[in-house]
Order: structure tokens, then C-alpha cells, then sequence
């Protein structure tokens, strides 16, 4: 299977990433390459066989209701760009980012 | 009854499915230990793993897990031994991770049935799709800032509960009783609050139309609506504006749409460049979901009693009709307070006081049922006073008013005031002769024939005793000395 | 100072319990060394300040008679892909510029409480995809191994900083993780012994996350018996990951030099590939004869769905990376690229903050992922993951233990194989299969190529058997008796 550059600007904005049009033609090859070297899977009869859903084999995991977390909000905002103070007078503060028009 | 939009063009009907996001009533979140209370200082209520630092995992909290079996059994659905948790992955301001924890194509809860109790006494079944749980996303604040938009995170990671139901439903109203009998179970069951402000519990609505008989055609989804009254104008407007489509010769597109209620309107959400791709796979963080059969009985064991189960417990043990209980059990509290005046008395008396009596003065007041100033206990002694005739059906309704005003006991009110009926029939003979002596004229009246006088007399006796006289006896007396 | 550099971590820990040197003494050798050794390009963060407190806090502990046991006072290097509270944490990008976690990963957590002294945080492929250590935002990490004519030579990857800090006397042990080989193949490069542990024996928890159904932690050390002393302070149950195995830490070094007399070693035969070099084949060969030489009996196996593995494995990592990184998009740490909307800012940050070969395996994860694709990639990649799964299983009904090459050549210089990507992932050809079946596995070192740079034999073990795993590594070593070793960092041969 080959990948145009349009499907390679599709998936590119899928996962958020800008691709320069000058790329875009060295990355199609660069990715074409690679799906049609994995694309020898198919060799691979497979009727009837599960997918492999996890490869632990145990009883799932689980928590109490319990609070045992948050109430670190400096924490959760040490690391960000342009944090905002909450409303004066409170707790806590806020990430922010370009202004999203809905 | 079908539900029919006339076009020019002939008729159409209305597909309308809905799609319920109800948050579970829990104290931490879904996949995290932090807390899931309303109103908390922004980013206060957030760990590491809702706000997605690198290397954090989820673990899933098992109330959770029982408030979704409990839930699938109060909508008598298949409840899956076997679930996986999905990716769904997309890029958001307020998914940190990139991608929201959901149930794709192994939900927890299957197909069921929900029962509508419709205005005119009769029921509908709707059928439910699925359930399954999900994390919800943070909140955005678009309007703090010229420039930038803010983000808070306590809401990511709240489990939720999605509830989709077939695409049952003909008419807005049915739509908007279906949201309400859905709201019922929740709060019944307490694994969610139906607190529709707060946003603990919204829909998004598909809506389509096609000529009667036909295939479904396409649909749009109005998303996030937050109210009942705003689900059936969403739905009237849409339909309206694809009746209107198709008749003038367009197409309706699949799309997302939001409801305006100030302007009445839906339109389109942001048109996005390409279509939503999510990607969904099972994260490889969480193992599949295995319930055994003996926890799905311990928790149906546990259950309460549900609205449509006590509405039949109503009608069997108190004689009550479906429309009164339906009434009655909309609300649990409702249901309660009423069994507990109901008990041991004449229900439809019971039914008529609370229905009537109490919630007219509580709407008056703008108080919930739980928020009474008369107790069930109360009320039900004020009950006991009319029926053993201590005072009458009448000077009851001045209790009561007493009563919520004041919160004092039934007895003490009546003693203070002096307000015992008189049922003394040695009394009575007296008031009624004297009255008739004062009244020769409209005696003769009634000898004659005018029955209707006898009312006029009974009114003047109640007058003569302050009321309290009891009214029957005085009928009773005054027939007997006028016409005997 | 170079001798006490030399010691094993075991050594050190004995000559620590008998008060030969003390811990800072020791921390201190291998921060000299570290600072010699700064051309390798190991370290992205350098801690000594960290190290010196923990190795003094340690002597303390000792002076008090409350040595917290094997791993007290030892100086470990520690992957900048494990979160480290209050020290900068890179996996080697550029998107994560400045990251300081407020927290600490589990393992490393682990080793702390142990009493390990942590000398820095190791250079890494980008995000762990990688097997050369070339894909750095810091720049690429030297092979303490020089080729022909004193060229520069990869160390392999993706924890080829930790490999190269071991390799080159910087310190007696190192923590990598490892997806698809990113331990054992740098290992085998670097002529030490590098291990992964069963899928679930190690937490995940504060690990920044690649493939989260491959991911796991793993000691890289000189011999064998250090591995498994490491691994002990590594392993265990963690309440925080659900994918963490309920399994009691068991004492990897029981029966470590108890040999292989009775044992069974399955050589499976799909490992040979075609055109695989002579010496590998040769020494391979050579692993047999030495195993038989203990008493052990080498039967023959077969894994028939072997070949699949490396192409499901390109499939499967991508996809869960893909997500995993979605994160990253500079709204709450890391770097960020201003934007006028919120998608040109995310466009614009994961642009600048990803390399070529982590924005290669996104999109290839977002591509296989995506709507019509899934079934034909995705889901058949793990259904072939199930029958490579089961090949094992049946074949350890046969054989305690299986043994391959570890990689199919030896370290190859800075720069090659950079043309095709796919040439690339072909050095993961034998680790991988033990990756996707959650296998425990080890690479030691075990013989010199022809242009005398090292070659490692690979041993895979049951779910859970790193006893077995040790035990039969230890005949091996012992057997192979591999002593060379590369130049030192300052100049000069050892």
C-alpha cells in the first residue's frame, strides 16, 4: 500500500504534526516503504485467533473510592507556559491557550 | 398515535434517538484518586494521571464499575461479563491526554428497555442500546481573556456513564418524558444525581425524518443539551429545519449541531476540516473488564425498589390508579413521603393531600418535597384528625396552611385555636333550630320544594358555629326538622 | 581512583559491607570518570550533587549498622526516561525542554529507597524508538568501543547512554527500559549484560510511556550477578499500574552459579536467518557448545511465526506510541511553539519538538490506527502477536530456556543504516519476539567480531522464571568468559 501525500497530510493533521510541502513527498516515500514492508502480516492466516489483549494474565486491577488525590495544583502547573492565577482569593490557577472559537 | 409533521409535500416522522451523559455518583474519579465535588478552585481537583504527565497510569475505581452493573439492571439490560476500555483519541484543549477513556466496541451494559408512563394512562417501551463508561473531559473558559481561553481540569477524569437509546422515540414530548423517566432510575438507583444545571447529567439528540414506512434517512446530532424543556425545542426546531430541507429540495448533511434556546435555532457545530477519526483501540494501560455472575446477583440483590416496580405496589396494595402513582413515583422522595402518609390510612385521601395540598403550597413556597416543613408523620396525623372526625375536610386545608407556615404538629394547631369540629348532635339540634327559627321564610322555601335551600341553611349553621359544626350532621338535622 | 571504577556492583557492594572505601568515596570515582568520559555523550543530566548527598546519607546508614541491603551506596546512572523527581527529565527530545516531574517513577523510587546513589540521567533515542542512540535531541551517544581505525560506533539503542556509562567504567550499573530489544541490543553493542524482566515485573509508573504493552525497566550491568542483585531493587508489585504483575519479588540470584546440568536449552530454528553473518552464526554455535559442555541438552524448536514478529512489532508500538505521545502538545509542561489557534500551536510544537524518526513512527501508529486501516493492521498485528505468544508457550513445554544471537551484527559506525528507516529496525530481529510475547530475556556479553567489537548471546525464559533466566546466563558467562574490554574514555587501552 502506498501513501500519497495527501493521505500523509491527512494522518499529519490527525496527529497534529505540520508537515513542510517540501516534505511531504520524502516522508509519503519514507512511510510507503515501511507499510509495505509490515504489509507481510497478511501472509499470516489468522482465522480464528484471538488478538492479544493484554499480555498480563491476571484479575483487573482496581481502587477504592476513596480521595486520595489532587489538591496540588502548583505541582500540576510547575511546568506550564503562560499558567493563570485562579479567581483572587482562591485555590488553584489555569492553563491557558490560544483562544478557541466554537 | 403517530406524530406527524405536515410538509407540503405530504407527511413525515420524526426518528429521534437520544444519547445520555450521566455522571456516577462517586467521591473520586474514574481512573484517579482526586475528588469529583462541584464548585472547587480551578486545576485543585486534579492529579498527575488526570492531568496526563508523562508515564501516569490509570486504575479504575470499582464503585464505579458498580454503580454502571447497577444501572444496566435498573434499565433491565444485559449486563457484559466481558468489556474492554477504548481509546478514543483526539486533540482538545481540555483532553490532556490526547485521548479520552471510553467503551467502543465491548460496552459494560447491552440492550434493555425503558418504560414511559404517557399522559394519556398508557406505556411505551423504549428500547436502550447500551451503556458504558467513559471519562469526562476538563472545561474551557472562553470568555476570561481576549486572547487566550483557560483551562480547568477537575472535570477530567470524572467517570461517566453514557446511556444510548435505540432510535425509539416519535415525538419531542416522548423525548422529553424518556429523559425524565431516565433521570427517575438514576436518582432511584443513586448512581446519579440528574442534576442537569450542575451538568451532571446532558444529552446529545439525534434527530431524523423520513416519509412513514421509509428506511432511516440521514441524522444530525444536537450535542450537550441541558435540559428537558430544551431537548423538545431542539428537537422541534430540527425537525422543522429538515422537513424544510428536504421539501425545498436539499439534503440534510450528517453533522454536529448545538441548540441556541435564545435564539431557537440549532446550528452547525465548528465545521472541522476532516471528519472526527478516533482511532478507537484497547489501551494496552487497562486489562478487558471481567465480571463474574456472582457479583452481577450480589448487586442486583442490593437493588432498591424502582419507580415502575413501586408504581404496581401502589396501584396493587392501594388501589391507586396508574396515573396517580405515576405521578407519586416520578420522584423518589415523592414516593416515599407518600408511602409514609399512605400507610395505615385511606390512600386516596393520601393521594389527594399530597398531590394536591402539599405540592401546590410547596410549589408556592419553591421548596422541593424534601425540604417540607411538614413531615410525612405530620401530615399523616392531620390525616387522622379529619378521619376520626375531630375536625372537618374544610377547617383541614386552614391547618395545613397553618402547619407549613408555622411547622407546628396538627393537634397543637387545632387545640390553640379552638378548631375541633362539633359533632355534639345535642349542639348541633341547637344551632340548627335556632337558625331555622330566625328563618321562617326560607323554612317555608324548603317545605315547599326548594331543596337547594337546604344549602343555604347548612351555610348559615356553619357560620353560626364558627365552622365547626360537622357538615354532614347538619345536613342531616336540618333535613330531618325541614322536611319531616 | 580507575579501580574502584572497575568493580562489579557485587564487588562494590562486599567491599562497601567491609569497609574497604565508602560509598562517597566510591560515588566520587565515578563522577571523576564521569566527567572524563564526557565525549561519549552519555549523560544528558549529570547529578553529582544528588550523588554525593545519597552516597554520604548511605555511609551514614552503614556507620548506624542500617545498610538498606545490596544496593546501598551503589552509583547508578539512571535513563532520562524515568521520571526524577526535581531533576530535569528529557527522553531525549526537544518537547519535553525544561520538564522537572514533581514526582518520581516507581523503579527509580525503588532503587532510591535501596540505597542507590544516582550519578545522572542518560542519553536515550528520542522517546525510546531507536537502536543506535542516533535519534537524540542531545546528540548522538559514542560506543566506548572504537571500530577500525578508531571510528566512532553506535552503542545501540534506545538506552544506549546507559549501555555506554557501564561499557565505559563510568559506573557498575545503569537502568534502561526496553520495548523491542532497547536493553539487550545495546547490551550486546557495548559488551555488558543487559536484561529485560517478564512484562509486569517492573512498574510502569512514571516511565515515560512508548508502547505501553512492551515497556519494561531492566538493569544493565558487567556481569550477570550484578543484573540480578539490580533487579531485585527494581522489581515488584505496584498498585499504581494496572498492567503490574501481583508477583512477590522472588530472589533473582537463588541458585545463580548452580548451573545448567539437566536443563533444557530449545535453539529455535527460524532464528536463522539468510545472509546472517558468519560469526554470529559461528558464535551461536559456540553458546551450544558451551551449555552442553555444563550438562545442559540443546534441543532443537520451533517458533514458526518468528519472521512476523519484527514487522507486527513496527505496527503494534507505533500505534500505542502514537496516543501515548498525543500528550505532548505543549499546553501543560515541555516546550511550546505560539500559535494564533490552538491547532496551530499544537502543529507547530509537536513540529519543532519531535525528531524525524519519533514524528516517522506517530504517523505510522496514526495511519494504522485510522478508519479502514485498523482491521488490516492494527488487529491482525495482535492476532499474530497471540500465535507468536503461543509458539512459546509450546515450545517451553520442550525447553527450560531458548538461546538465539542477541542482534545480527555488531556495533556499526555513527551515521550508517541512516538512509532506510526499515534497515534500522532490522537490528531488533531477534530481541523482538521475546518483547511481544512479555518474555523474560538477557543478553551476554559473549565474543568479539572480526573487527574486535563485541557480540552478545540472547537467552530467553518463562513468564515470571528470571531465576531460570539468571541461572542459565551465569553458565554462560561463566563459559564464555568475556574480559575484553574497550578503551578507556580518557584515551589509552585498559
Amino acid at each position: 500500500m502506498s501513501l500519497d501525500k495527501d493521505t500523509v497530510r491527512k494522518i499529519a493533521f490527525l496527529a497534529r504534526i505540520r508537515v513542510p510541502a517540501e516534505a511531504l513527498d520524502g516522508l509519503s516515500g519514507e512511510l510507503s516503504n515501511i507499510i509495505g514492508w509490515v504489509e507481510q502480516l497478511n501472509e499470516v492466516d489468522t482465522k480464528g485467533v484471538e488478538p492479544m489483549t493484554s499480555v498480563a494474565d491476571m484479575d483487573w486491577p482496581r481502587r477504592d473510592d476513596e480521595i486520595t488525590d489532587g489538591d496540588r495544583a502548583t505541582d500540576i502547573l510547575a511546568n506550564a507556559t503562560d499558567p493563570e492565577p485562579g479567581p483572587s482569593g482562591g485555590d488553584g490557577g489555569f492553563f491557558t491557550v490560544p483562544k478557541v472559537v466554537e | 398515535m403517530s406524530y406527524l409533521i405536515s410538509g407540503e409535500s405530504g407527511d413525515w416522522e420524526v426518528v429521534i434517538g437520544l444519547e445520555i451523559h450521566a455522571q456516577i455518583v462517586s467521591s473520586a474519579k474514574l481512573f484517579s484518586g482526586a475528588a469529583t465535588a462541584f464548585g472547587a478552585g480551578p486545576n485543585t481537583q486534579v492529579s498527575l494521571v488526570d492531568a496526563a504527565m508523562p508515564g501516569m497510569l490509570p486504575v479504575i475505581n470499582e464503585h464505579c464499575v458498580a454503580q454502571a452493573i447497577k444501572t444496566g439492571l435498573g434499565l433491565k439490560a444485559k449486563i457484559n461479563l466481558h468489556s474492554v476500555f477504548e481509546r478514543k483519541n483526539y486533540f482538545y484543549a481540555d483532553l490532556p491526554q490526547g485521548y479520552q477513556i471510553s467503551q467502543y466496541a465491548e460496552p459494560i451494559v447491552g440492550e434493555g428497555t425503558v418504560i414511559l408512563d404517557m399522559p394519556d394512562g398508557k406505556t411505551r417501551e423504549i428500547g436502550i442500546e447500551r451503556l458504558h463508561m467513559e471519562q469526562d473531559a476538563g472545561k474551557s473558559l472562553h470568555d476570561q481573556d481576549p486572547k487566550r481561553s483557560f483551562i480547568d481540569l477537575n472535570r477530567s477524569g470524572i467517570a461517566l456513564m453514557e446511556i444510548v437509546s435505540k432510535p425509539d422515540l416519535r415525538t419531542p414530548e416522548e423525548a422529553g418524558i424518556y429523559l425524565r423517566k431516565i433521570r427517575t432510575i438514576l436518582r432511584y438507583l443513586g448512581t446519579c444525581d440528574g442534576n442537569m444545571d450542575e451538568g451532571s447529567m446532558r444529552a446529545d439528540v439525534n434527530v431524523s425524518v423520513r416519509r412513514p414506512g421509509e428506511d432511516l434517512r440521514t441524522r444530525t446530532e444536537i450535542k450537550n443539551v441541558n435540559s428537558v424543556r430544551f431537548v423538545m425545542q431542539a428537537i422541534e426546531h430540527e425537525v422543522e429545519r429538515q422537513v424544510e430541507a428536504y421539501e425545498s429540495g436539499g439534503e440534510v448533511v450528517q453533522e454536529t449541531r448545538q441548540f441556541d434556546p435564545t435564539k431557537g435555532e440549532t446550528r452547525p457545530m465548528r465545521a472541522k476540516e476532516f471528519a472526527h477519526d478516533y482511532r478507537y483501540f484497547p489501551d494496552p494501560d487497562l486489562l478487558p473488564l471481567v465480571l463474574s455472575q456472582d457479583l452481577i446477583d450480589h448487586v442486583a440483590r442490593g437493588l432498591p425498589e424502582l419507580p415502575d416496580e413501586i408504581k404496581e405496589r401502589f396501584v396493587a396494595d392501594f388501589g391507586l390508579s396508574a396515573y396517580d402513582s405515576g405521578v407519586l413515583v416520578a420522584d423518589i422522595d415523592t414516593a416515599d413521603y407518600f408511602e409514609e402518609v399512605a400507610n395505615g390510612r385511606d390512600p386516596k385521601l393520601a393521594v389527594n393531600w399530597v398531590t394536591g395540598n402539599l405540592f401546590g403550597a410547596l410549589n408556592k413556597a419553591g421548596l422541593q418535597i424534601t425540604e417540607s416543613p411538614v413531615a410525612p408523620e405530620s401530615l399523616g396525623e392531620l390525616l387522622d384528625l379529619v378521619e376520626d372526625g375531630t375536625i372537618s375536610g374544610r377547617m383541614a386545608k386552614d391547618v395545613f396552611e397553618e402547619m407549613m407556615a408555622t411547622g407546628k404538629d396538627a393537634a397543637d394547631i387545632v387545640e390553640e385555636k379552638g378548631l375541633e369540629q362539633i359533632t355534639d348532635g345535642a349542639e348541633i339540634e341547637a344551632a340548627v333550630g335556632r337558625v331555622i327559627a330566625e328563618n321562617p321564610d326560607q323554612a317555608r322555601d324548603v317545605r315547599d320544594g326548594k331543596e337547594k335551600t337546604i344549602g343555604w341553611f347548612v351555610g348559615q349553621v356553619m357560620q353560626a358555629t364558627g365552622g365547626k359544626a360537622n357538615p354532614k350532621m347538619v345536613n342531616e338535622l336540618l333535613r330531618k326538622k325541614l322536611l319531616e | 581512583m580507575t579501580a574502584l571504577t572497575e568493580l562489579s556492583l557485587a564487588e562494590a557492594g562486599q567491599g562497601l559491607e567491609a569497609s574497604d572505601f565508602t560509598a562517597e568515596e566510591l560515588t566520587r570515582a565515578c563522577i571523576e570518570a564521569l566527567e572524563g568520559g564526557r565525549d561519549l555523550n552519555a549523560f544528558i543530566t549529570e547529578t553529582p550533587d544528588i550523588a554525593v548527598d545519597r552516597a554520604k546519607a548511605s555511609d551514614a546508614r552503614r556507620a548506624d549498622g542500617k545498610a538498606a541491603g545490596s544496593m546501598d551506596g551503589i552509583p547508578i546512572a539512571v535513563k532520562d526516561l524515568f521520571c526524577t523527581e526535581g531533576v530535569l527529565t528529557t527522553a531525549g527530545s526537544h518537547i519535553l525542554d525544561g520538564f522537572t516531574p514533581a514526582y518520581e517513577s516507581t523503579v527509580s523510587a525503588s532503587l532510591k529507597d535501596s540505597g542507590a546513589v544516582m550519578l545522572g540521567k542518560t542519553n536515550l533515542d528520542e522517546f525510546a524508538m531507536g537502536s543506535a542512540n542516533v535519534t537524540s535531541y542531545y546528540g548522538p551517544v559514542k560506543n566506548p568501543w572504537k571500530g577500525p581505525g578508531g571510528k566512532d560506533m553506535v552503542p545501540g539503542g534506545s538506552s544506549g547512554g546507559s549501555a555506554a556509562a557501564v561499557a565505559g567504567g563510568l559506573c557498575p550499573g545503569a537502568i534502561g527500559t526496553d520495548t523491542g530489544g532497547s536493553i539487550r541490543q545495546p547490551a550486546s553493542f557495548t559488551g555488558i549484560v543487559g536484561m529485560k524482566p517478564t512484562y509486569g515485573r517492573c512498574s510502569r509508573w512514571g516511565i515515560v510511556a512508548f508502547a505501553s504493552s512492551l515497556d519494561q525497566a531492566g538493569p544493565l550491568t558487567r556481569t550477570v550477578e550484578d543484573a540480578a542483585i539490580m533487579l531485585g531493587a527494581m522489581a515488584g508489585h505496584d498498585a499504581k499500574d494496572s498492567t503490574s504483575a501481583p508477583i512477590d519479588v522472588a530472589d533473582f540470584s537463588a541458585g545463580l552459579k548452580e548451573g545448567v546440568k539437566g536443563m533444557k536449552v530449545g535453539i529455535p530454528e527460524e532464528y536463522t536467518l539468510d545472509g546472517m553473518p558468519a560469526e554470529i552464526e559461528a558464535l551461536w554455535q559456540q553458546g551450544m557448545d558451551w551449555l552442553k559442555g555444563q550438562g545442559a541438552e540443546c534441543i532443537d524448536v520451533s517458533l514458526p511465526h518468528t519472521k512476523f514478529a519484527l514487522p507486527a512489532y513496527y505496527i503494534v508500538a507505533p500505534a500505542e506510541a502514537s496516543s501515548n505521545l498525543a500528550r505532548y502538545d505543549g499546553v501543560r509542561y515541555g516546550l511550546r511553539v505560539e500559535g494564533e489557534t490552538l491547532d496551530d500551536m499544537y502543529m507547530a510544537t509537536r513540529a519543532l519538538g519531535f525528531g524525524d524518526e519519533v514524528r516517522r513512527r506517530v504517523l505510522i501508529g496514526t495511519y494504522v490506527l485510522s478508519a479502514g486501516y485498523y482491521d488490516a493492521y492494527y488487529r491482525q498485528a495482535q492476532k499474530v502477536r497471540t500465535l507468536i505468544a503461543r509458539d512459546f508457550r509450546e515450545a517451553f513445554e520442550q525447553v527450560d530456556v531458548l538461546l538465539t544471537p542477541t542482534a545480527p551484527s555488531a556495533a556499526f559506525a555513527i551515521g550508517d543504516k541512516m538512509d532506510d528507516p526499515v534497515a534500522m529496525y532490522l537490528n531488533d530481529v531477534f530481541t523482538v519476539p521475546a518483547s511481544m510475547a512479555g518474555l523474560p530475556a538477557i543478553s551476554v556479553p559473549a565474543g568479539l567480531d572480526g573487527d574486535g567489537l563485541p557480540l552478545g548471546l540472547h537467552l530467553i525464559a518463562k513468564p515470571f522464571d528470571e531465576v531460570t533466566l539468571f541461572r542459565s546466563a551465569s553458565a554462560l558467562e561463566e563459559a564464555a568468559g568475556f574480559d575484553a574490554r574497550p578503551p578507556s574514555p580518557k584515551g589509552g587501552t585498559s
